[in-house]
């Protein structure tokens, strides 16, 4: 579905994103996963046509995205992380235009406005100005937006960003839907739970490169299932093992209080890159 | 591509339309001023060879304030859509094509600079000038408000700020208010001053406005240079548009 190759963007000397390589497939809900800076929106930028590529090739549904931008328009839906609707409209003048803008019939519009509405549990305030909506609201706004064209990609950028776990669990419902209904997803997250919980497979990257592709817990099993943690000279310690047993035998050696568990993405990065994806002095506090 | 003129106009519409009322009462306040200052206030005493101040200053009044209402009515806008909004990305995502955004936008640009321009005419003819309104008339206006509204699409899309949107205002527009034959007639200017002024789109509006009201004739030559200009900034915003991907 979608086919990217040898994909560089550099902005002066610096590259945001670097010889990447990789495939999305029909139906699939593919994640991109990494720090803050580490090329992921550059990537959907790219793949959405905002921002072009210094070297490689993207095609999407075996349409290359140099010379097929208005065909492929109508092909992708896109809620970017930033919120771009217009606050002058109400939600249902938001998607109005939108309809209007991707060529949608007149007798079609309010129907399928009314059902994408319902889809994001927004038909209450549809005549609501968008600028008294909250963040969550505005968010679900956003993907019944993109869904209005019925998109065969969606692509998701940090859609869970600043929202409360309640409203980011509403929303990955939506997204498990769309996907059980046959549309190809393509998310970004720095959130290693969205990753998991949601991606039948997920790219990790770091710096603008691509360091580790797979399902999530295909990665998780390159490093061991499972995990010990446990303190040594005020130092958190751990180590990977296959199954719980082999670690289970590991702490029964151990004097120190330890914990088991089974390891997740943000080991396979941490064991990659020797960082965390959230760094604790990411934060100014 | 003409659906997508009409989609974009239609969200302006929108908008406008929800504050149509206070939009058109605010209109009201400069040109009373300045019908009060340079018609009554200072006209007054400003000998003419023929018929009076108030006659000559409104059309450049009239070619002023559309140039303002037009340029304003889109530039800020789209440069805050842009940068800050983010709500440009909604057109450039959508099958559309740069022309008809561009020529959406115009078409809105003109419509605010006609309704504000209706009021000047209103109130000037309650200040008893004598306006001539004719084909031409109409003609040059709706010229003016579409290049200030393309110089607004193009200053907006060049501007990498709000900060930078103002000191065009500052350095181009301005300007033009003061010299381009608003209050006074460039051949009284230096040569060489004259010669530059007279290029400028607003001076030909006013040119034109003048003309067409106090003769009913047609004014040809600034009706000619006002469409190069207008094809000129259309062009310009379109390729601007079109390489708009960062």
């Amino acid at each position: 579905m979608i086919t990217v190759a040898n994909l560089t963007k550099k902005f002066g000397d610096r590259a945001a994103l670097d010889d990447l390589t990789l495939t999305v497939n029909c139906g699939e809900i593919f994640g991109l996963l990494g720090p803050n800076g580490a090329g992921k929106t550059t990537i959907i930028r790219m793949l959405t046509m905002l921002t072009k590529p210094t070297a490689g090739t993207i095609s999407i549904n075996q349409l290359s995205l140099n010379s097929n931008q208005q065909i492929i328009k109508e092909l992708i839906g896109i809620v970017p992380q930033h919120f771009n609707l217009d606050i002058e409209l109400s939600a249902r003048e938001n998607l109005e235009l939108h309809c209007r803008l991707h060529n949608i019939k007149a007798k079609e519009r309010n129907d399928r406005i009314e059902k994408l509405l319902t889809f994001v549990d927004l038909l209450d305030r549809a005549n609501d100005m968008v600028q008294t909506f909250s963040g969550g609201m505005k968010r679900r706004l956003m993907i019944a937006r993109a869904l209005l064209h019925r998109p065969k990609v969606l692509f998701l950028d940090e859609p869970t960003v600043g929202l409360d776990p309640q409203v980011r669990r509403k929303i990955w419902e939506l997204v498990r839907r769309l996907s059980t209904e046959g549309m190809t997803i393509f998310l970004t997250t720095h959130y290693i739970e969205e990753a998991e919980a949601l991606c039948h497979r997920v790219a990790i990257l770091d710096k603008g490169k691509l360091i580790a592709l797979n399902t999530p817990r295909a990665l998780c099993h390159g490093i061991g299932e499972y995990v010990v943690e446990w303190e040594e000279n005020e130092e958190i310690r751990y180590r990977f093992f296959p199954d719980r047993t082999q670690a289970g035998a590991f702490c029964a050696s151990l004097a120190a209080a330890v914990t088991i568990r089974r390891s997740n993405l943000e080991d396979v990065f941490v064991e990659i890159t020797g960082r965390k994806v959230v760094e604790k002095n990411d934060s100014p506090y | 591509m003409i659906r997508h003129i009409r989609t974009v106009f239609w969200r302006d519409w929108i908008v406008l339309k929800r504050r149509l009322t206070r939009y058109i009462l605010s209109r009201t306040v400069s040109p009373i001023l300045y019908l009060i200052a340079f018609g009554w206030g200072i006209g007054r005493a400003i000998p003419m060879k023929q018929g009076n101040y108030l006659d000559f200053i409104v059309p450049g009044i009239i070619a002023l304030n559309s140039m303002i209402i037009s340029f304003n009515a889109v530039g800020p806008p789209l440069n805050m859509s842009r940068i800050y909004h983010k709500t440009l990305e909604e057109y450039l995502l959508a099958p559309i094509s740069a022309s008809s955004y561009i020529i959406g936008k115009i078409l809105s640009g003109v419509l605010r600079g006609l309704i504000s321009s209706v009021v000047i005419i209103i109130l000037s003819l309650l200040f008893g000038t004598h306006l001539q309104m004719n084909i031409w008339f109409i003609l040059a206006l709706v010229l003016n408000c579409a290049i200030f509204s393309a110089l607004g699409i193009v200053a907006a899309l060049y501007m990498n700020s709000h900060e930078d949107m103002s000191n065009f205002n500052t350095y181009v527009l301005t300007p033009m208010s003061f010299l381009c034959a608003t209050f006074f007639l460039p051949s009284q200017l230096p040569f060489i001053m004259q010669k530059v002024i007279e290029i400028l789109p607003l001076t030909q509006a006013s040119y034109a406005l003048r003309q067409s009201s106090l003769t009913g004739e047609l004014p040809g030559t600034a009706i000619i240079i006002m469409l190069v200009y207008l094809v000129v900034l259309i062009c310009i915003g379109i390729n601007k548009m079109n390489r708009l991907q960062e």
